[in-house]
């Protein structure tokens, strides 16, 4: 019997299908869901395939309620997901940082638009790559993919669960209308291909359960409601146990977890990739459908003898920031071709410290960066000798 | 395969019409076939206006042999309009090798001076009864003038595109676009042929 979860075989489809057979394949059970241009079609997918694959789909009143109730679907033990644009990620802001509070694993999509505001719906951009990072109040950190194709999001969604329910925490698919709306081919290997993790429950007496216990790698079991052990959920500074805390102490204790579960897993977190970096005097840093530019605008350079590589995020948060800093002692200058007006420019510069130029190659959103005019700033460079 | 066939090979295809036509569905029906038909690489990507019908619409697919990065239409070898404010709108990108294929009745190419293909597609899906087939009339006489695409894969990915229930009534359709483009090239070729004869 093969599992309706798995649409094994080779298929066409928008990056937004495929998105959503990623959840699935990744053991998604739960979807709540707020339509928005153009991350419609996520949702209008796991309302159609999710009841076939075991599942509930529910379209919310908008998204604060949709954030909420993936929240909730989580700590009822299932796999959840939501799926938005801009206007809508920013409603769910509030419950992105309860998610994080409560160490709730969960997957939220952003099919990026051009923003401030409604901005141009239709139209693709990745402005909402620092909103993505600092955009629910107080300190903390996120992990973020950004894929480059349907293929892409298809196992991004997969890799995306598996390392929310690792870390416990709501992790980013950072899309955009590009990528979300373009078809291309997508294969979707056996189901017993398909590597998921799955929740770390806890054993042992119920009575000295601690769900918020500093563990080894620093994430403690998750129990669902109804397993019999005692839970408190809140937004609070909690101790371990989950009851509010209100001193500096336990917020100093909570904060480290939070970080630390991330910082101290780098290596196993961050996803990068390096194409024609050997011999490269510039980088180019991407990520998403920029990246689709970034790699034909290096191939054009190269062609004209320009050496030229690129540097592609996988995973945009938490940021390679040794990796660049290792780069920047290398290369002369860092070109980062993004669809904002510099966001994750600033990372890159921040991260070069100096050591070598920083350029932004940006748009105001609604287009792809042509290649053309990445090519144009690459013949631009004047390199300064590296002393 | 050398370099220079790979680069032969290549075909950025611009298909323009209005929303609600069907022009994004012509494009993912032509991925579909170069990509799992004929086991070539394909993308398709679309823009459209905030409104769902009557603004305009756009779909651009590129065929090629090996990956493509760049997913978007750069030097066009086919440009479809479906409706007179796609031809305009995008008629700039028109280069001297690019094949122009139009709706005859709704598309007047002003400027274009030089030869192309129409076909009087909506005209043809009223005849059948169903308007709305339209798009799929094109896409027969787009496969049929350019053969970008093999037929089999192009009529497989139509049965796997269309609303079940109306599979017969679209190849129906295909068959319409592909038969109409096939008799105008042999009467091109006829016409050719003649001409020759008199100049020798």
């Amino acid at each position: 019997m093969s599992n309706p979860a798995v649409l094994t075989g080779e298929h066409y489809m928008t990056g937004d299908e495929a998105c959503a057979e990623g959840g699935l394949a990744a053991g998604c059970q739960f979807f709540g869901g707020y339509p928005i241009t153009p991350a419609t079609e996520i949702a209008e997918h796991m309302s159609s395939r999710l009841p076939q694959a075991g599942g509930t789909y529910i379209q919310m009143e908008d998204e604060i309620a949709a954030m909420a109730s993936i929240l909730g679907a989580s700590w009822a033990g299932k796999k959840s997901m939501t799926s938005t644009s801009g206007p809508g990620f920013s409603l769910m802001m509030e419950n992105i940082g309860l998610g994080i509070c409560t160490e709730t694993p969960c997957v939220v999509v952003n099919v990026q638009r051009a923003g401030p505001s409604t901005g141009l719906p239709t139209l693709g951009a990745q402005g909402d790559m620092m909103q993505a990072r600092w955009g629910s109040h107080g300190h903390y950190e996120i992990i973020a993919f950004a894929p480059m194709s349907p293929q892409e999001m298809f196992y991004h969604t997969i890799e995306a669960f598996n390392l929310s329910e690792k870390y416990r925490l709501p992790v980013l698919i950072m899309s955009d209308e590009i990528i979300g709306h373009m078809s291309e081919k997508v294969i979707i290997p056996d189901a017993k291909k398909i590597k998921t993790f799955e929740r770390v429950k806890p054993k042992g007496r119920k009575d000295r359960f601690k769900p918020y216990e500093t563990t080894a790698y620093g994430v403690a079991p998750m129990p669902a409601a109804g397993d019999g052990y005692r839970v408190h959920i809140t937004g609070l500074t909690h101790d371990d146990r989950g009851y509010p805390a209100m001193s500096p102490e336990a917020q100093e204790i909570m904060m480290t977890r939070l970080i630390g579960k991330i910082q101290n897993n780098l290596d196993d977190i961050i996803r990068t990739e390096q194409y024609l970096m050997d011999d490269a005097d510039i980088c180019i840093v991407s990520y998403g459908a920029s990246a689709r530019t970034a790699y034909a605008a290096v191939e054009d350079a190269r062609r004209d003898g320009i050496k030229v590589g690129l540097l592609r995020l996988i995973t945009v948060w938490p940021f390679p920031d040794a990796l660049v800093q290792e780069l920047s002692r290398r290369v002369k200058a860092f070109v980062t071709v993004e669809m904002n007006m510099g966001q994750i420019h600033r990372e890159v510069e921040r991260c070069a410290c100096g050591r070598a130029q920083a350029v932004l190659v940006g748009h105001a959103g609604g287009a792809i960066i042509p290649p053309e005019k990445v090519y144009a700033a690459l013949k631009e460079l004047t390199l300064k000798k590296k002393k | 395969m050398t370099k220079a066939a790979a680069i032969t090979t290549k075909k950025e295809i611009l298909v323009t019409g209005f929303g609600g036509q069907g022009v994004v569905l012509i494009g993912s029906i032509l991925g579909q076939a170069a990509a799992l038909g004929d086991h070539r690489e394909s993308t398709q990507v679309q823009s459209y206006g905030p409104e769902s019908r009557g603004g305009y619409c756009c779909s651009q697919i590129i065929i090629d042999d090996r990956q493509i990065q760049y997913p978007y239409v750069r030097r066009p070898d086919i440009l479809v309009c479906m409706s007179q404010t796609g031809y305009d709108k995008y008629a700039y990108m028109l280069l001297d090798t690019t094949l122009l294929i139009t709706d005859q009745d709704l598309v007047k190419p002003i400027g274009f001076d030089r030869d192309y293909l129409s076909i009087p597609a909506t005209r043809l899906a009223e005849e059948m009864g169903r308007k709305m087939i339209a798009n799929i009339v094109m896409l027969g006489f787009f496969s049929s003038v350019t053969l970008a695409v093999s037929r089999k894969s192009v009529e497989e990915a139509v049965k796997d595109s269309v609303p079940k229930g109306t599979e017969e009534m679209n190849l129906n359709a295909f068959k319409k676009g592909w038969d109409y483009g096939a008799a105008m090239l042999k009467g091109r070729e006829k016409k050719a042929a003649g001409h020759a004869g008199v100049a020798s």
